[in-house]
C-alpha cells in the first residue's frame, strides 16, 4: 500500500475586514512513486529544507519522520520558522525552550484535594522504570525540560471506580524557570479521572507522560487557569494499551503563553482515546495546543474536538491537529475538529488539521475545522424571546463551550468551569456587544472533507 | 383592549446587489383576539412582514409605521418588541448548541416577564403544555431545535407562545411541512393560546389547509408587497379553487417581483 499522505490546513485570521480562507491541497503524486526526500528533524539537523519556503515545494509533513530525543542538545534553537514553532512567540519563552531551568522539587506548590482510594502520589527519581514509559520530547522546550527535573511526579491509578476523582492542584510556582515532570500510570483494568488544576504565577516547561494499561479507562483533565503573567510550555505523551481508553481534556482560561501538546499513542489493539479541549483567550494571550494522534495499532479509535473562544485584542489561538494513521493500523476509526467562536476584533485563530494516513483499510477519517463570528439568525432567535441581546451572546458561547465542559465527567469541576468560563465572558464589558451584526458573517462551518485512502 | 397597527409600511431587504424594496404600503390594524391569515404567492413578501414586525436586523422599515398599543416598535430592539409582546413563530427555527430547552425557555420567560418565574407552577407549565403539544419529555434536556425534525420544531414554536404569553403572535408558514396529525396539535396550541390570552394571530400561509383548524376572521390577499383584497374565510376558499393569476396579472409589476423574492 502506497503512502497516500493529505495536508489540509485551514488558517484565518480575523482582522476588521474580516478575511475568512479555508484552503484544501492535497499534494500531487509523485510519478516514481516515492515520497521527495531531504528531511525533517534528525538527518541532517538544522537542515534548510523545512522552513516556509520549502513548504510550497514539499507540503507533506510526514509526523512519523520527526526527531525524537529526551537530550535537549539533540535539537537546534528553534528560530520560529520551524513548522511546530512558526505560530509561537518562541522570543518571548526563549528561557523556557533553552534556558537553565529549575528542576527541584517544589513540594509547597503542591496540594492533593483529598486522599482517594485507588490513587497514589510519589516522588520518583529520574531512573525510575515509570520515566520515558510514554513518549520521548520532540521539541526542544521539552527535551529542556526532560534534561533538567531532578524527580518526576508519579500518580499511580489502581482504583476500579469510573467516576472517583483525583485532583491534584498547582500555584505559586513562582516567576522563575523552571522544569517539571509527571507520570500518571493506570493499572490493567483500572478506572479513574485525574485532574490536574495550575493556578497562580508559573514560568514552566514541563512534560506529563501518561500510560493507560491493558482494559484501563482513564481520564486526565489538565486546567490551565494561571495567573495573567504565566507562561506554560506543557508536552504531554500517552501511551494506550490494548482495549483501554484514554480521555484526554485540555482546559486552558488563564495565562500569558500556554502551549499544550498532547501526543497520543494508539499503540496496541483496540485502544481508543478522545481528546478535548477548551480554551478562551482574552486580550493578548497566546494559548496554542498541538494534538497529536498516532494510530499505530489495528482497531484503534480516535476522537478529537477542540473548541475556543477569543475576545480583545491580540488574543490569539492555535490548533494544530496531526491525525497517522500507521500502515499497521488497519480497522482505525478517527475523526478530528476544531472550532473558534471570534467575540470580537482584533482576534486571530489557527487552526490546521493534518492527517497523514498509511492504509487504506480504514473504518474512516475524517476532519472539520471553523472559525467564525457570532450567529446572527442564533443572536435573532433568542431576541425574538425577549432575552436581551448581551444575555444572548452570553447563552450562545457558554452553549458553545458547554458541549467540552460536558466531557469531563466530574460534576463539582465542570460546575465550576462553566463559571469561570462565564468570568471570562463579563472580564471586558461591552467588547461582546461592540460588534456590529452587519459587519460578521455567520459562522460558517468548513465543509469536512471526509478522508479516506 | 390590545391593538398592533401596521401604517404604510415599507421595507426593504439587504441582498448581495445591495438593498431591494419589499413591502410598498402595507396597512393592516389587529385587534385583540382576531385572527388574520395573509395568503399570498411566492415572492410576495409575506415573510419579509414577519419578519419586518419581529425586527431581524436585515429587514430595513424606510418608512411606515407598526404600532403596538400606540407604542412605536420599528425603532425598538427586537428583544424590547418580544418584551413589549410581540412573538414570531418561524417558519424555520434556529439551533442553538449546547442550550437546552429548559434552560432558554426560563431565561426568555424571565427576560418577557422581568423577574423569574416561580418555580413550581413554571415547572408544571412547561409540563402542561409539552403535554398537550404530545411532546416527549426528553424533549426538556435537549438543545433548542437541534436535531429536532420539522415538526419538534413547529411544536416547541407553539410551545413558546403557549409560555411566553404575547399579546400578537405572527405565525410565519407554520403549517408547511407538518402532516395532518401535527397539523391538529399545532393548531390545537394556538386557538388554546386564543382563548387563553386572548391572543392576536397573523397567519402567513400559501394554503387554507391550516384555517380549516385555525379559524381565520380576516384573510388578506398579499401580492407583491402590498394588500390587494381583503375579505372573510369564504376569500381563502375562493383563493384555493382560483389561484393567485387574478392578482398578479393586475400587476404588471407582481410577476416580477414573484421571481426575484424568496
Amino acid at each position: 500500500m502506497s503512502a497516500v499522505p493529505s495536508n489540509i490546513t485551514a488558517t484565518e485570521k480575523v482582522v476588521p475586514a474580516a478575511s475568512e480562507a479555508a484552503g484544501i491541497a492535497v499534494p500531487a503524486v509523485d510519478p516514481g512513486g516515492q515520497t521527495p526526500t531531504g528531511g525533517h528533524r534528525g538527518t541532517p539537523m538544522g537542515s534548510k529544507s523545512h522552513t516556509d519556503g520549502a513548504w510550497s515545494e514539499r507540503p507533506v509533513q510526514t509526523r512519523s519522520e520527526r526527531y525524537t530525543s529526551a537530550d535537549v542538545a539533540d535539537f537546534d534553537e528553534p528560530s520560529g520558522h520551524e513548522v511546530d514553532w512558526k505560530l509561537t512567540p518562541i522570543k518571548l519563552v526563549s528561557d523556557l525552550i533553552s534556558g537553565e531551568l529549575d528542576g527541584s522539587v517544589l513540594e509547597s506548590a503542591l496540594t492533593v484535594a483529598e486522599p482517594v482510594d485507588g490513587f497514589t502520589l510519589s516522588w520518583v527519581s529520574r531512573t525510575d522504570e515509570r520515566i520515558a514509559s510514554a513518549g520521548l520530547p520532540e521539541d526542544k522546550a521539552s527535551a529542556n525540560a526532560w534534561s533538567q527535573f531532578e524527580k518526576a511526579l508519579a500518580i499511580d491509578v489502581t482504583g476500579e471506580e469510573p467516576t472517583s476523582e483525583y485532583i491534584v492542584r498547582r500555584s505559586g510556582l513562582g516567576s522563575a524557570p523552571r522544569a517539571a515532570h509527571t507520570v500518571i500510570t493506570a493499572a490493567a483494568n483500572s478506572r479513574g479521572v485525574v485532574i490536574l488544576e495550575n493556578t497562580g504565577d508559573a514560568r514552566i516547561s514541563e512534560n506529563v507522560e501518561i500510560v493507560v494499561k491493558e482494559g484501563a479507562h482513564l481520564t486526565v483533565v489538565t486546567v490551565q487557569e494561571w495567573n495573567d503573567g504565566a507562561s506554560h510550555l506543557a508536552s504531554h505523551f500517552a501511551q494506550v494499551g490494548r482495549d483501554a481508553t484514554l480521555r484526554h481534556i485540555v482546559v486552558s482560561l488563564g495565562g500569558s503563553i500556554v502551549r499544550v501538546n498532547p501526543s497520543i499513542h494508539l499503540s496496541s489493539p483496540g485502544s481508543a482515546t478522545e481528546a478535548y479541549g477548551l480554551y478562551f483567550a482574552d486580550a493578548g494571550q497566546h494559548l496554542e495546543q498541538r494534538v497529536y494522534i498516532d494510530h499505530e495499532a489495528e482497531n484503534s479509535r480516535s476522537r478529537v474536538k477542540y473548541k475556543g473562544a477569543l475576545q480583545g485584542e491580540g488574543a490569539h489561538s492555535v490548533w494544530v491537529g496531526d491525525v497517522l494513521i500507521r500502515q499497521s493500523a488497519d480497522g482505525t476509526d478517527s475523526y478530528e475538529e476544531n472550532r473558534n467562536l471570534v467575540l470580537s476584533e482584533g482576534t486571530r485563530a489557527d487552526s490546521i488539521p493534518n492527517l497523514e494516513i498509511e492504509t487504506g483499510n480504514i473504518l474512516g477519517a475524517g476532519h472539520a475545522s471553523s472559525t467564525g463570528r457570532f450567529d446572527d439568525e442564533q443572536l435573532f432567535y433568542l431576541q425574538s424571546r425577549g432575552i436581551s441581546e448581551e444575555e444572548a451572546r452570553r447563552l450562545v458561547v457558554r452553549g458553545f463551550l458547554a458541549e467540552i465542559i460536558q466531557q469531563i465527567g466530574a460534576p463539582a469541576v465542570e460546575e465550576r468551569l462553566s463559571r469561570a468560563v462565564e468570568a471570562e465572558l463579563t472580564l471586558t464589558p461591552g467588547s461582546v456587544s461592540a460588534f456590529t451584526p452587519d459587519a460578521a458573517p455567520d459562522a460558517a462551518p468548513t465543509p469536512a472533507p471526509e478522508e479516506t485512502a | 383592549m390590545s391593538v398592533l397597527e401596521i401604517r404604510d409600511l415599507h421595507v426593504s431587504v439587504d441582498t448581495e446587489q445591495g438593498a431591494k424594496q419589499i413591502l410598498r404600503g402595507v396597512d393592516l390594524t389587529i385587534n385583540q383576539g382576531e385572527t388574520h391569515a395573509i395568503m399570498g404567492p411566492n415572492g410576495s413578501g409575506k415573510s419579509t412582514l414577519a419578519y419586518a414586525i419581529a425586527g431581524h436586523p436585515k429587514y430595513h422599515v424606510t418608512s411606515g409605521s407598526i404600532l403596538l398599543d400606540g407604542e412605536e416598535m420599528t425603532t425598538a430592539t427586537v428583544d424590547a418588541r418580544a418584551r413589549a409582546g410581540l412573538f414570531l413563530a418561524m417558519q424555520y427555527p434556529v439551533e442553538i448548541p449546547g442550550v437546552t430547552v429548559t434552560n432558554f425557555l426560563r431565561t426568555a420567560k424571565t427576560a418577557i416577564d422581568g423577574s423569574a418565574p416561580p418555580i413550581r407552577t413554571w415547572v408544571k407549565d412547561v409540563r402542561t403544555s409539552m403535554e398537550a403539544l404530545r411532546m416527549d419529555r426528553a424533549f426538556a434536556e435537549r438543545n433548542v431545535n437541534e436535531g429536532f425534525s420539522g415538526g419538534e420544531k413547529k411544536r416547541n414554536e407553539i410551545l413558546q407562545l403557549e409560555l411566553l404569553k404575547p399579546k400578537f403572535a405572527v405565525l410565519d408558514e407554520t403549517d408547511s411541512g407538518l402532516d395532518v396529525d401535527a397539523l391538529k396539535i399545532v393548531s390545537e396550541g394556538v386557538n388554546r393560546a386564543k382563548t387563553n390570552t386572548g391572543l392576536g394571530v397573523l397567519l402567513i400561509t400559501h394554503y387554507n389547509r391550516i384555517l380549516k383548524y385555525i379559524q381565520p376572521d380576516f384573510v388578506h390577499v398579499f401580492v407583491a408587497g402590498r394588500i390587494v383584497e381583503q375579505g372573510g374565510p369564504e376569500l381563502a376558499v375562493r383563493l384555493e379553487n382560483e389561484g393567485y393569476d387574478r392578482f398578479l396579472a393586475d400587476i404588471p409589476a407582481a410577476a416580477d417581483a414573484a421571481s426575484l423574492v424568496e
